[in-house]
């Protein structure tokens, strides 16, 4: 589907646009029942009174001050995750590729169990965490560096380095103090409660500056998914692009480890679950982050109210219900 | 313009838009060729040939950009090529490299589409003539009937033309083909190679890396012989194929004889055994 308007055309595809309108649909479905159910619940068209002031001091409260910062930081942290794993399955033309298979999660978890061990504030822990994503970025980029990078080596010393890193981060617990290894342990489930504005305030700066960049980038980037050379032969300039992914990559994954903790899945679950929606072939950068955003905060929600009053942290329900869709949608998949 | 006609380090030759002025191309310290100096003649079809790793695939990647040589320098159009901005170079030089990876689930209008980039800007991305460019090279390349059909699905001969037809879709006045038969069954390669020459005929300078010297006589209005990263010889075919230059170039004692389809060389290697009476 192509739409001009003079010497402006861009090209739409029908069903990808109709998976785009169903998702922020979805998104704004979850959010309103996050906004309104739970153990207060306060009815839909109390919402907007209560968000802008004009509702009771309770509701105020409990929408305002507890629910909005949460359902606000998982919408961020999840399409910050989606984003950072479209961006580096692209790159390494490989699902296995997200930040949270290749070690870049597990590398902002030490930072962020260091800053805990070292008797860090909250601010420390998302600072702790973001040293260690880019930290851990770098080390696994030099060391799968022979004349370049290829996708392949990425994922196998991505891997390895998760697994060193995975093993780093259990020996810091064992050493740590009693309070900070139930600290760490809480923040290394990946979990959205008791977020604020100051958790969800640097994934919304950080996304927009990087959300322009991504859809800057994603064309280049899709042509690039079919080789160097044949970028090259159209006109792409291979490594500036590459660099400018890699670091929007590391710097989203970061970010959303450092406000959410490493809430696995997202990031491989949601590129992909975007691209079978969507039938696109190659990145789907806003399909993703759409899907991304949609996924945390519907496992945030379930996992709010599915074992109520018993809670249980987001992790534990982004892989059961991507892993759970992702299988379903492979099993009918005919690629 | 000064009337020079041979090659200078500035513009490189007159008569030629695309040049290679003393390159010296290595693969990290891997030094293949040394002062390897080429000129394309426009509106020819140049293919290049020679022994496996004679460099000939080196020397078009280099004059397609991929590989910067170490020393020297590769023009088009009177500039040095890296000069020029790289979007600018893919409007007038496309490259079908040797293996081009396949995206998942695209369809064939898709891919040949992709074409187009270096045509297309971030708010210009599809217009009337992109469309016209594509439905051009998909006819072309007799790839209009699998339009929808997805590119992982297509068989080896008709992959390989749906790759032509993006290149076809850059609208470039010069085409390099890395092996472009490479993988194809004998009428596959046919069918590609009569395809560059209908796409020669309609005026653009075709170049190719080939492997079979037949061939390459044949389709061929320049061509170029590799050895050891070093041009043995260049012209015609019918005038410069001779059997001492296939046994120096390859080590191969032959006979030619002429190919009665074209006129063209035929080569006729030596037979050890089964020789007639």
């Amino acid at each position: 589907m192509n739409v001009r308007v003079g010497a402006w055309s861009v090209r739409l595809a029908p069903r990808a646009l109709l998976v785009t309108a169903i998702l922020v649909v979805a998104g704004f479905g979850v959010t309103v029942a996050a906004l309104s159910t739970g153990e207060f619940t306060v009815p839909v068209p109390d919402i907007l009174d209560a968000l802008f002031g004009q509702g009771t001091p309770v509701a105020e409260l409990i929408v305002g001050k507890l629910r909005a910062p949460r359902v606000v930081t998982g919408l961020l942290v999840g399409a910050a995750f989606g984003l950072s794993g479209a961006i580096f399955q692209s790159l390494t033309r490989n699902p296995l590729g997200s930040p949270d298979f290749i070690g870049f999660t597990a590398g902002a978890s030490t930072g962020g169990i260091v800053a805990v061990v070292t008797g860090g504030s909250a601010m420390m822990i998302a600072g702790g965490a973001l040293a260690g994503c880019v930290a851990a970025a770098v080390l696994v980029y030099a060391l799968a560096y022979r004349g370049g990078v290829q996708g392949y080596r990425l994922v196998l010393v991505g891997i390895g380095a998760n697994a060193l890193l995975l093993a780093v981060n259990s020996y810091l617990l064992t050493r740590a103090n009693i309070n900070d290894a139930a600290t760490a342990g809480a923040w290394l489930t990946g979990s959205l409660s008791g977020r604020g504005w100051d958790h969800a305030v640097p994934v919304a700066l950080a996304l927009a500056v990087l959300l322009p960049l991504c859809a800057y980038i994603a064309r280049p980037m899709r042509m690039l998914e079919m080789g160097d050379d044949a970028a090259k032969a159209m006109g792409i300039r291979v490594e500036p692009v590459r660099a400018a992914a890699i670091t929007a990559g590391v710097l989203l994954a970061g970010v959303a480890t450092a406000a959410a903790g490493p809430v696995i899945f997202v990031a491989l679950a949601a590129p992909q679950l975007a691209r079978r929606l969507t039938r696109s072939p190659g990145v789907t950068m806003g399909a993703s982050a759409l899907m991304g955003a949609v996924l945390l905060t519907g496992a945030d929600l379930a996992a709010q109210r599915v074992l109520a009053p018993t809670q249980l942290p987001v992790g534990v329900l982004t892989a059961a219900i991507g892993g759970t869709y992702l299988v379903l949608l492979l099993r009918k998949d005919r690629h | 313009m000064s009337p020079v006609t041979g090659p200078t380090p500035e513009t490189g030759p007159a008569g030629n838009r695309l040049s290679g002025t003393g390159l010296t191309l290595a693969y990290d310290q891997r030094v293949v060729a040394t002062d390897l100096t080429v000129a394309i003649p426009d509106e020819s079809f140049t293919v290049i040939i020679g022994p496996n790793a004679c460099g000939k695939s080196t020397l078009l990647r280099a004059l397609a950009r991929m590989l910067k040589p170490k020393t020297g320098a590769v023009h088009l159009d009177g500039s040095v090529i890296t000069s020029l901005p790289s979007k600018e170079v893919a409007r007038r030089l496309g490259l079908l490299p040797q293996s081009s990876i396949v995206p998942d689930g695209i369809t064939v209008a898709d891919l040949v589409a992709r074409g187009r980039y270096p045509h297309q800007r971030l708010m210009r991305q599809w217009s009337k003539a992109d469309e016209a460019a594509v439905s051009e090279a998909m006819r072309a390349t007799d790839v209009s009937e699998l339009s929808d059909r997805i590119v992982d699905e297509l068989s080896g001969g008709q992959r390989q033309r749906v790759w032509l037809a993006m290149a076809l879709a850059q609208e470039t006045p010069i085409l390099l083909l890395d092996e472009p038969t490479t993988f194809l069954d004998i009428s596959h390669q046919i069918e590609v190679l009569d395809l560059c020459a209908d796409l020669h005929e309609a005026g653009r300078t075709m170049v190719a890396v080939l492997h079979d010297l037949n061939q390459a006589c044949r389709y061929a209005t320049h061509l170029i012989v590799m050895r050891a990263g070093e041009i043995v010889a260049e012209g015609d075919p019918t005038e410069i194929v001779t059997p001492d230059l296939v046994h120096e170039v390859f080590e191969l004692r032959c006979e030619i004889i002429q190919d009665p389809q074209s006129g063209t060389p035929l080569i006729v290697p030596e037979a050890r055994r089964r020789v007639l009476a």
